[in-house]
């Protein structure tokens, strides 16, 4: 050990090569990049909440009137109440769905899993319309709610429910596909039962993904805000009483306040995820054979019906929508027309806020899919700075911890403060562009290290033998091997930019209103089929978007197919997502 | 160690030398106080078990890891510190490393394009690369629509293309069937003797060690056991370890019963050993094929009588198990060939007089749990 001693006193410094250097300067730049899109304007919201109207310090006080008001806190346990109701009814109804599409024979599963992964095309705003549509008091069937009201929590659960539905189903689908066949023909050989097997091995099997899917649904049923403000009524949540501090009644301490509320439980959330996966990799040890579903007629009989019904309850959502979008004026006049599309004729941005939600999408896919992929690059190829790239890997991590509402709140202190530098970004597009990057960044990043981690380690080591600079390497081999990844990364960014309403509902500015807020700006005046429409031309985008991808995806494949074997194609779009 | 170098080298400088190199990770030394002189044109190779640290010390030498303490010198030059962008070699990986969306022909110009040599220039070197290792017509094709031994050498002749001091081989031949590996170690070593670069291969199979290099760097546990040529490490392993790891080896307690001649059960053993005090506990490395059936009568040095216990027929060659009153506990491995199973009787049960030239015999001080 004495040699140890003096090998460590006497250890050397290695020169740093000019790659290495520029590299270290890219990982500064991502690094205060992070820091100034995420942890310094949650600083300022958590300053904030400590202050006054006039920005003194008053320590707990705002904490303590919050406390002292009971409508206020009230909306404290709705939020974890409507959390919990639709993270249990969300995950049981996947998990059927996705043990149907993973474990039977029945026919059109890829049909199924497409239409599962519809909601995503759709701001949460969407769901909630259709549902005043249907049950609303001029409801198309509100009899069937037999006098209980689609306002309040049972329009917010169904809303968000269906909102929730892919992500859930997407997660539990990988949990279910990765099964080990040999447990299951292991429990066949026992004689054990149908049920006991379900209990003994499916259930263990994909213990960490239903819960995975569990912290999903809750942190998104706690966070969103589109549905609980179409369809909450009176049944206050933080993240509408988020808004309706700030912009109802410019209480911003008070807001900030509510915000960091509602940041507890979501914090706690991913803590708790991030310890359960820590295990769940400790778990995968040998490799597993992958099983083969058998026909079962009766089983794969229910299983289609099954899905058959949420599917028809999903397109179905969607359809009232679409339909409701060209009716004249419902309930009294159902002649079709497209003047709920006359956007220029209402308030709300009018097809400007369209052209401006196709602009922030488009920019935040090119600049965000550049920035997160080059993040993820330097985090997972650099030589040397390991601690700073750890650190630079939970700064990419931590913004899937921040709900859209928080996020929007706190640029709004961060990016207002007349002192700070950037301030002249406030109220452009510049500052939506970078909220959606920041708030959208881990799951890209997640992506981005997955395609990357699949190339061969030793690329670079090759590259610096050869006295290839790695930016050479990068854009000749990296870049183009992990092309798909970077388009997946693209559109998933692109399609939350469309949706989003959360994040942005704060920092629109006059020449840059938005499709989503123009939806929840004309709900909000009682224009309901406009907002049904405008939503609409959301899906359709982000529709035709996602098609254009598929149809870009398989070109590139065909044209690369000839060095490509392997897949190197990580899903994106549907995976979680802060809200 | 040094009359491990070849002769003809004795007198040269060495090509690359290794001095006192430690590398720790955390409070685990990987290597530990690693010394060794490598001499131009020789073939190295470092031999050893899984995580003996064989890798590592590559990966030092090449700058992809930077040692704790210590120094590496290139010719000449202290490259202790410099990153591999700084330093004279070429690398083929285990994994080869060939980038998949570019044709065997761009693999191989990649380095060649960033060295400001004319555009004929680097067509003509790489046409000479593909012919150097045997793919001329391949180069138009992707890695992935060539076999494993094609691929192998492309990533060999990328390595080899800028012309580099010193190559460096990661166990480049394990990830291959055992028919083209064989095929593929006399083509390495016909490319490294025609070019006569100085080259550091690392491998844990013994065969491709003996058959390939000039001399061999035993490792264990981070540290090196013997520096030798095939035939050194083979007959005078230097440690039990060695002599353990290499081949096959009968271990034996004894004790040394008198300067020279060692003793088990009742055998005494002539040997030439200095430096073993008579009383001393010792283990007796024997290997099987040194066990010689005394068929005709000859000295009487070192022979003994045995029984055979058990036969094994392995081909060109019976390996036999030995047991003996006079041995006592002990047991012996032996390989008779199969001419001599012809001449003698060597079925289970029978019993017959077997000899070890003493110079065959290897004693290592203390005792060992060897099976
Ligand atoms: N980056 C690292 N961090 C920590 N420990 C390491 C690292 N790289 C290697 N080691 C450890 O150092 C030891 C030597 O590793 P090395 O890769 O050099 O072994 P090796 O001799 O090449 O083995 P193999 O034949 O399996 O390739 C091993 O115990 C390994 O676990
Ligand atoms: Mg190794």
């Amino acid at each position: 050990m004495a040699d140890i001693a003096v090998a460590r006193a006497t250890s050397l410094r290695p020169a740093l090569s000019r790659d290495d250097l520029v590299r270290g300067g890219g990982l500064v730049v991502m690094g205060v990049f992070l820091f100034v899109v995420v942890l310094l304007p949650l600083y300022a919201l958590l300053s904030k909440s400590f202050e006054d109207a006039d920005g003194k310090f008053i320590g707990f006080a705002n904490y303590i009137e919050y406390f002292g008001t009971p409508a206020l806190v009230s909306s404290a346990g709705h939020t974890i109440f409507i959390g919990v109701v639709t993270m249990v009814i969300v995950v049981t109804l996947a998990f059927i769905y996705a043990y149907a599409l993973t474990r039977s024979c029945m026919p059109f599963k890829g049909l199924f899993r497409g239409i599962a992964l519809i909601p995503i095309l759709a701001p949460s705003l969407l769901p909630a319309i259709s549902l005043v549509y249907l049950f609303g008091n001029q409801g198309m069937i509100k009899e069937l709610l037999f006098g209980y009201k689609i306002y309040g929590p049972i329009g917010i659960v169904i809303a968000l429910a269906f909102w929730i539905f892919p992500h859930t189903v997407m997660l539990l689908t990988t949990a279910l596909a990765t099964a080990d066949a040999r447990l299951y023909e292991a429990a066949i050989a026992l004689r054990a039962s149908k049920l006991r097997t379900f209990f003994t091995v499916t259930l263990p099997a994909t213990k960490y993904g239903v819960m995975s899917a569990c912290f999903v649904a809750f942190t998104y049923g706690i966070t969103d805000f589109g549905a609980p403000k179409v369809i909450g009524g009176w049944y206050n949540v933080l993240s509408v009483d988020i808004y309706k501090q700030v912009v109802g009644q410019w209480n911003f301490q008070m807001g900030a306040v509510v915000s960091v509320i509602l940041l507890f439980p979501v914090v706690i959330t991913f803590i708790v995820d991030r310890l359960v996966q820590r295990r769940q990799v400790a778990q995968i040890t040998a490799r597993s054979v992958p099983l083969e579903p058998k026909p079962n007629r009766r089983f794969d009989l229910i299983m289609l019906i099954y899905c058959s019904v949420i599917a028809f309850i999903l397109l179905g959502i969607l359809a009232v929508s679409a339909y409701a979008s060209f009716i004249k004026f419902w309930p009294y006049n159902l002649s079709l027309s497209l003047d709920n599309y006359q956007f220029q004729y209402m308030d709300g941005g009018g097809w400007d806020a369209y052209g401006n939600s196709i602009l922030l999408g488009v920019l935040t896919a090119f600049f965000g899919s550049l920035i997160i992929f080059g993040g993820a690059y330097l985090v997972e190829k650099s030589r040397h700075y390991g601690k700073y790239r750890g650190t630079l890997q939970f700064l990419a991590i931590l913004p899937l911890a921040v709900p859209g509402m928080v996020l929007g709140l706190a640029y709004i202190f961060f990016f207002n403060d007349p002192a700070n530098p950037l301030n002249f970004l406030y109220q452009t597009l510049g500052i939506l562009v970078i909220c959606t990057i920041a708030h959208y960044y881990t799951v890209p990043h997640l992506t981005a290290l997955t395609a990357l981690k699949q190339l061969d380690a030793e690329f670079e080591d090759v590259s610096a033998s050869l006295k290839v600079p790695f930016y050479k390497t990068f854009s000749r081999v990296t870049f183009p091997v992990c092309l798909p990844a970077i388009l997946d990364i693209g559109i998933y960014l692109f399609i939350n930019a469309m949706t989003t309403v959360s994040a942005v509902v704060f920092l629109w500015g006059p020449a840059t209103k938005l499709a989503s807020v123009a939806v929840l700006n004309m709900d909000d005046q009682g224009d309901i089929a406009p907002a049904a429409a405008m939503a609409m031309m959301i899906v359709y985008t982000s529709a035709t978007v996602r098609i254009l991808h598929i149809v870009l995806t398989r070109g590139l494949q065909r044209r690369t197919q000839a060095w490509r074997r392997r897949e190197v194609i990580a899903e994106t779009v549907g995976q979680p997502a802060p809200t | 160690m040094s009359d491990a170098q070849p002769s003809t080298k004795a007198k040269e400088s060495p090509y690359l030398r290794i001095e006192s190199l430690t590398k720790l990770f955390g409070s685990f030394a990987a290597l530990k106080d690693i010394n060794l002189e490598v001499f131009e044109g020789e073939f190295i190779c470092f031999l050893g078990p899984s995580g003996c640290g064989k890798t590592t010390l590559l990966r030092c030498i090449a700058g992809l890891d930077i040692q704790t303490s210590g120094r590496v010198i290139q010719a000449g030059e202290d490259i202790s510190t410099l990153p591999p962008s700084a330093r004279d070699f070429g690398i083929v990986f285990q994994s080869y490393a060939l980038f998949p969306n570019l044709t065997v022909r761009k693999n191989l110009a990649y380095g060649l394009e960033n060295r400001r040599m004319k555009k004929a220039a680097i067509e003509e070197r790489v046409n000479e690369l593909l012919e150097l290792v045997g793919l001329t017509g391949q180069d138009k094709k992707y890695p992935s629509q060539l076999s494993g031994g094609q691929q192998q050498r492309v990533a060999l002749a990328r390595a080899l293309a800028s012309w580099p001091g010193l190559l460096l081989l990661d166990e480049p031949l394990s990830a291959l069937d055992a028919k083209v590996r064989v095929y593929l170690r006399h083509e390495v070593r016909r490319l490294q003797r025609k070019l006569g670069i100085t080259t550091v291969m690392v491998t844990h199979d013994q065969e491709e060690a003996l058959t390939m290099a000039d001399r061999i760097v035993v490792m264990d546990q981070g540290v090196i056991g013997q520096v030798g040529t095939p035939l050194q490490i083979y007959r005078e392993p230097a440690t039990s370890f060695v002599a353990d790891f290499i081949g096959s080896m009968n271990f034996v307690p004894g004790t040394m019963a008198a300067p020279n001649l060692v003793r088990f059960g009742n055998v005494n053993l002539a040997c030439d050993v200095d430096g073993l005090a008579a009383g001393m506990e010792v283990t007796i490395a024997i290997r099987p094929e040194d066990i010689v059936v005394q068929d005709v009568a000859g000295s009487e040095e070192n022979a003994f009588e045995v029984q055979i216990e058990s036969t094994e027929f392995l081909g060109s060659f019976l390996r036999v198990d030995l047991v003996s009153e006079t041995m006592g506990e002990a047991r012996l491995r032996a390989d008779f060939s199969i001419n001599l199973v012809r001449r003698v009787d060597i079925s289970e049960g029978a019993s017959l007089p077997v000899m070890v030239p003493r110079e065959r015999i290897r004693i290592y001080p203390g005792s060992l749990d060897h099976g």
